[in-house]
C-alpha cells in the first residue's frame, strides 16, 4: 500500500516537471537559423529534393553509420541469445497446417512488396521514403512468406553474405568521399545531375541502396531467427 | 478540421494506452500497444513529417508487435 | 494545434512511466518501455512544426536569398534514428524476458530477488 502511494507520488512529482516544460513551449512562426541554412541550401550542395534525406545521408551521415551499426549489434546479439534449442527438439516438430487462404494470397502478395520496398529505398532522395523504411518493408514480405510455408528456411549463409557485402561498400563509399571529394560520406563523388529526376544527387541512391539491403537482411535475420520453432502444436 | 482530428486521435491513443497496460490478457494488450503506434504514425501526418510517419507504421507498429507475439509464444510453449 | 499534440505526447510519457513502475507482469513493463519511447518521438517532432507551413520536401531549386515555406527538418531526421534505436532496444528487453523465464519459470517479477541485500 505505501509502495502503491510511493510510485503515485513519483509519477506526480514528474507530471509537475513535465508542467514546467509544457509552460514554457512556444509555437514558432518562422525557421531557426540551422533549419533556415539547410532549406536554402540543401538542394543546392547535395542536389536531392527529400531536405531530410539530405540531412540523414550526408550533412549527419556519422549519426547514420551509428544507428547501422546498433542494428548490427542488435541482429548478433538476438542470433546469439536466442540459439539454445536442444538437437532432438529439432526432429519431432509437428508442424500445424497453414490455411489456404494465407498460402495463395502470399503467393501474389510477396512480390508487390517486395517491389513496392524496392521502390521506397532507391527513390528515397525524390519522395518520403529511403533505406531504412525500404528495408523494413523488405523485411515484412519475408515475414509473410515465413507465415505461408512454415518449412522454408531462411538461409543463413545468404543473409550474412548480402549484410557484410552491403556494409563494407557503405563503408567504401564514405572512404571514397575522404580521397575524392570534401568529407567522409560527402556525395559529390558522382555528378549532381538534374533536380528531381532519378540519377542525380551524387551519390546518395548509391548509398541508400546499400543501406536498404543492409537492414532489409538484418530484420530478415532477425524474423527468421525467432520463428524456427513456433508452429508446434 | 485537424484540430478535431487531432483531438480524437489523442483521446483513442490515451484509451488504447490505458487498455495495453491494464488488460489481463496479454494478447489484447500487445495489439493495443500496435494500435497506439498507429495512432501515432497518423499524428506525425498532421504535423507534415511523411517520413517519420512511414519509419513509425513500418518499425513500430508492425516489426514490434511481431517481435512480441514471437515472444509470448515461445513463453507459452515452455509453460505447458 | 500543436500544443493538443505535445500534451498527448508527454500524457503517454506518464502513462509509460506509471506502466514501468506499477506493474508486475515482465511483459507489462516492455510494454510501458515502448509507450515511452513512443510518447518521446511525438514531444520532438512537434516541436519542430510551423504554421501553415509544408513537409520538407521541394518542388524546384529555389531562388537564390529567398526560403521556402517548410517546417523545420532537423527534429524529424533525430526522431527517424531514435524510432530504429528504440526497436533495438525493445528487441534486447524482450531477449531478457526469455532468459529469465527459462530461469525461473514465472513473469512476476516479485520472484526475482536475487539483487536484494
Amino acid at each position: 500500500m505505501v509502495k502503491k502511494f510511493l510510485i503515485l507520488l513519483l509519477v506526480a512529482g514528474m507530471g509537475l516537471i513535465i508542467f514546467d516544460l509544457y509552460q514554457a513551449f512556444d509555437s514558432k512562426e518562422s525557421l531557426g537559423t540551422l533549419g533556415e541554412y539547410y532549406a536554402q541550401n540543401g538542394a543546392t550542395d547535395v542536389g536531392a529534393a527529400n531536405i531530410v534525406t539530405a540531412i540523414v545521408v550526408t550533412y549527419r551521415g556519422l549519426d547514420t553509420l551509428g544507428e547501422v551499426s546498433i542494428l548490427f549489434l542488435t541482429a548478433a546479439i538476438l542470433s546469439f541469445a536466442l540459439s539454445f534449442r536442444k538437437e532432438d527438439e529439432i526432429e519431432n516438430r509437428e508442424l500445424r497446417p497453414t490455411s489456404e487462404l494465407l498460402a495463395i494470397a502470399s503467393q501474389v502478395l510477396t512480390p508487390i512488396i517486395m517491389i513496392v520496398g524496392i521502390y521506397i529505398f532507391m527513390n528515397g532522395h525524390l519522395t518520403p521514403g529511403g533505406g531504412f523504411q525500404g528495408g523494413a518493408v523488405i523485411a515484412s514480405a519475408i515475414l509473410l512468406m515465413l507465415m505461408a510455408s512454415p518449412k522454408l528456411e531462411v538461409s543463413h549463409k545468404v543473409i550474412a553474405f548480402v549484410e557484410s557485402v552491403s556494409g563494407l561498400a557503405f563503408i567504401i563509399i564514405g572512404v571514397l568521399g575522404i580521397l575524392l571529394a570534401g568529407g567522409f560520406l560527402d556525395n559529390g563523388i558522382m555528378s549532381l545531375g538534374t533536380f528531381g529526376t532519378l540519377l542525380s544527387a551524387g551519390a546518395i541512391p548509391l548509398i541508400y541502396i546499400f543501406i536498404g539491403l543492409k537492414v532489409g537482411a538484418e530484420l530478415s535475420n532477425i524474423v527468421g531467427t525467432m520463428s524456427h520453432d513456433q508452429n508446434e502444436k | 478540421m485537424f484540430i478535431a482530428i487531432a483531438i480524437i486521435l489523442g483521446i483513442l491513443s490515451l484509451i488504447a494506452a490505458y487498455i495495453a497496460l491494464h488488460h489481463e490478457k496479454l494478447t489484447v494488450a500487445i495489439i493495443a500497444t500496435g494500435l497506439v503506434s498507429l495512432f501515432a504514425s497518423i499524428l506525425f501526418l498532421l504535423l507534415a513529417a511523411p517520413d517519420v510517419a512511414m519509419t513509425e507504421a513500418s518499425i513500430g507498429s508492425g516489426l514490434t508487435t511481431v517481435i512480441f507475439f514471437y515472444v509470448l509464444n515461445k513463453i507459452r510453449q515452455r509453460n505447458g | 494545434m500543436e500544443y493538443i499534440i505535445i500534451s498527448i505526447g508527454f500524457a503517454l510519457v506518464l502513462l509509460g512511466l506509471y506502466g514501468i513502475m506499477y506493474m508486475r507482469n515482465l511483459i507489462k513493463i516492455v510494454i510501458g518501455f515502448t509507450l515511452f519511447n513512443t510518447g518521446i518521438n511525438i514531444v520532438m517532432v512537434s516541436i519542430g512544426y510551423i504554421r501553415n507551413a509544408a513537409a520538407p520536401i521541394l518542388d524546384a531549386i529555389p531562388a537564390a536569398g529567398t526560403t521556402p515555406n517548410i517546417v523545420d527538418p532537423v527534429p524529424q531526421a533525430l526522431v527517424l534514428t531514435a524510432i530504429v534505436i528504440g526497436l533495438g532496444v525493445t528487441a534486447l528487453m524482450l531477449t531478457y524476458v526469455l532468459k529469465l523465464h527459462q530461469d525461473k519459470k514465472s513473469l512476476d517479477i516479485n520472484n526475482f530477488k536475487d539483487l536484494k541485500w
